[in-house]
């Protein structure tokens, strides 16, 4: 991330064309209600942009066979476009080995994986599982279960009152029986970015292997696997402008090699017989059945968009809007925002409540004005309770964002006020 | 301004939200159980006390959206000095109006007619089911003899999801 001041500084400007962004997403034409279409859940789900729509359209029209196993032209040509895509996967993260890039359904698969394949076996009673306070249900579900089979014990990094990770209590939990580290990169809820390098580090040192949700990182930010020095990272397509369905896990392939499958079929074998059988080279031995073939292809074009729009433009841009959006609801007033206020430790995402508004009304009021913003837990219930609410709001944001949205849902916020008054 | 959101947030279920009945714990339950929507994570608790066979003290305690809170203190007001077979009534009735099978002037619903906008935000109407169906279940357990259940806005009777709509076209779809 980069530092404060300059982020300051390029907050006044506008880094990204949002204009024209927004006419290659042809859902931002639809109208909401009547109104015109303020899409603020990105953190839920990104809309996709035309090129990543043609590509799937032309992947079915145009190549459409199964990957890997057919001797003819198309077979050929969705073999390449698939394989191309674990290609630019590599690239986007720094150049890792594309040995280790696995294609899932999506990062809960991902994290699954690792769970399944690689703790599940490796872990015993007096074994510990790191994670923080701050995890969607994706990196907490999967933990809670490989302990419970496996007798280990779990333990969670708490959180500072501005929602940053607690380093000091984070190196007091790490112990040599620590034997996994599994942290979100970004908080869906915070927007806080953790010191992943730093913390792998540590957990290293301690000799952990490090799990890392890139869920929401990925999408915003550049990440380089080299520098962050992680054992896996696991993020979605469908955050990332592209279609749902597609997950990716990168793991170290040593680690991955080590690994029994964690789905056996078609696709992940060498040699098969009746009662026993060899298994693909990596990373083919992860990904047993037919893949979402056209869905990768689809997300090939939302990288390609994504490098084309520049990360460090979308994270001033980001920046930019939270920081703008948080000014907004604080001169509204009345509200509880969550997350760090400097926004170079965490951007994207503004999560609030009004005491007066339950965050269900606040969002149904708001998308009679075409506004789609998220309300509720988001998937991290441990999170809510350590904040003290039951549920939040949550604006979040992409390329295709801008100030007029942001005033979009300060107006129509304030109709809530309207029913339920403040005080 | 917006004719559909003023006839949900009438002032009625509002007053109901903001000045909730129902809250002050009861000596003896005889009738209890706990609601839950897990997809936002709302709670309610519902709790009857019963002499002679009518319903002589109510508790509901909900934490939640207007909607959800709202038609929990109607349950609490609305309760008092009917029998469980009135109770029940009341309850599929208020199902009934609320998934639009009859009109609020069919049946006496007090308050709970107010409720009636809710329909036009179908996403809601779970919200306005939830303290009703978790009496329910909580009746059920009680004429059997056992205890209830906690009751979740994810149960098939809800009838709010997509797929609970679909019997009679899947019958009609050809195979």
């Amino acid at each position: 991330m980069m530092p404060k001041s300059s982020l300051a500084a390029s907050a006044q400007q506008a880094p990204l064309n949002v204009a024209r962004i927004r006419e290659n997403f042809p859902i931002l034409s639809r109208k909401v209600n009547g109104q015109r279409l303020v899409y603020l859940d990105s953190a839920a789900t990104t809309q996709k942009p035309k090129s990543v729509l043609d590509a799937l359209q032309h992947y079915y029209t145009h190549s459409n066979a199964n990957v890997h196993r057919a001797i003819h032209t198309l077979g050929e040509e969705a073999t390449q476009a698939y394989e191309g895509v674990r290609d630019q996967v590599a690239k986007l993260m720094g150049g890792v080995p594309r040995s280790g890039v696995v294609f899932t359904r999506n990062a809960t698969e991902s994290l699954n994986l690792m769970a399944y394949s690689w703790a599940r076996p490796r872990l015993a009673k007096g074994d510990e599982i790191l994670i923080s306070e701050m995890e969607h249900h994706s990196n907490l579900i999967p933990w809670i279960e490989a302990a419970r089979v496996t007798g280990a014990t779990l333990r969670a990094i708490p959180i500072t009152p501005e929602g940053v990770l607690d380093f000091q209590a984070f190196g007091n939990l790490l112990n040599h029986r620590t034997k996994v580290l599994a942290i979100s990169h970004k908080s869906n809820v915070l927007g806080t970015v953790n010191p992943i390098k730093e913390v792998a580090e540590a957990a290293h040192e301690a000799g952990a292997i490090v799990v890392v949700d890139g869920a929401q990182a990925v999408p915003h930010l550049a990440v380089d696997l080299n520098e962050l020095g992680v054992d896996a990272y696991a993020f979605s397509a469908h955050k990332m402008l592209g279609p749902t369905g597609v997950g990716v896990l990168w793991a170290r392939p040593d680690l991955l090699q080590e690994m029994d499958p964690f789905l056996g079929g078609g696709e992940m074998i060498r040699e098969v017989y009746l009662d026993k059988a060899s298994y693909n080279d990596l990373p083919w031995k992860f990904e047993a059945g037919t893949p979402n073939i056209a869905g990768v292809v689809a997300f090939g074009a939302a990288i390609d968009y994504l490098e084309q729009l520049g990360f460090d433009k979308l994270v001033q841009h980001e920046a930019m809007l939270t920081l703008y959006a948080r000014e907004k609801l604080q001169e509204m007033g009345g509200f509880r925002l969550f997350g760090p206020s400097d926004v170079s430790r965490g951007a994207g995402v503004v999560t609030f409540h009004d005491k007066n508004v339950h965050p269900h009304d606040l969002s149904t009021i708001v998308d009679t004005h075409g506004v789609a913003i998220r309300a509720g837990h988001h998937c991290a219930q441990p999170l809510m309770r350590r904040l003290g609410v039951v549920a939040t709001a949550r604006a979040s944001f992409h390329c295709y964002n801008d100030r007029d949205d942001v005033d979009a849902l300060v107006a129509a916020l304030h109709e809530c006020r309207k029913y339920f008054g403040h005080e | 301004m917006n004719d559909a959101l003023d006839g949900m947030y009438r002032e009625v279920v509002l007053d109901h939200y903001k000045n909730p009945r129902g809250h002050c714990p009861l000596d003896r339950y005889d009738v209890q159980n706990e609601g839950f929507n897990p997809v936002c994570g709302d709670e309610v608790k519902v709790g009857l006390r019963i002499v002679d066979g009518r319903i002589v003290g109510v508790h509901s305690l909900g934490r939640g959206c207007s909607i959800s809170v709202s038609s929990g203190s109607m349950l609490a007001e609305i309760l008092r000095g009917k029998t469980l077979q009135e109770a029940r009534d009341l309850a599929q009735h208020f199902k009934r109006m609320m998934h639009g099978e009859i009109r609020p002037e069919d049946y006496d619903l007090g308050d709970l007619e107010a409720l009636e906008g809710v329909q036009k935000f179908p996403v809601r109407i779970k919200c306005a089911l939830l303290p009703w169906t978790t009496l329910l279940d909580a009746i059920d357990a009680y004429e059997h003899g056992e205890h209830a259940k906690p009751s979740t806005t994810e149960d098939p009777q809800f009838g709010s999801r997509p797929n609970m709509v679909k019997d009679e076209q899947d019958e009609k779809r050809p195979v």
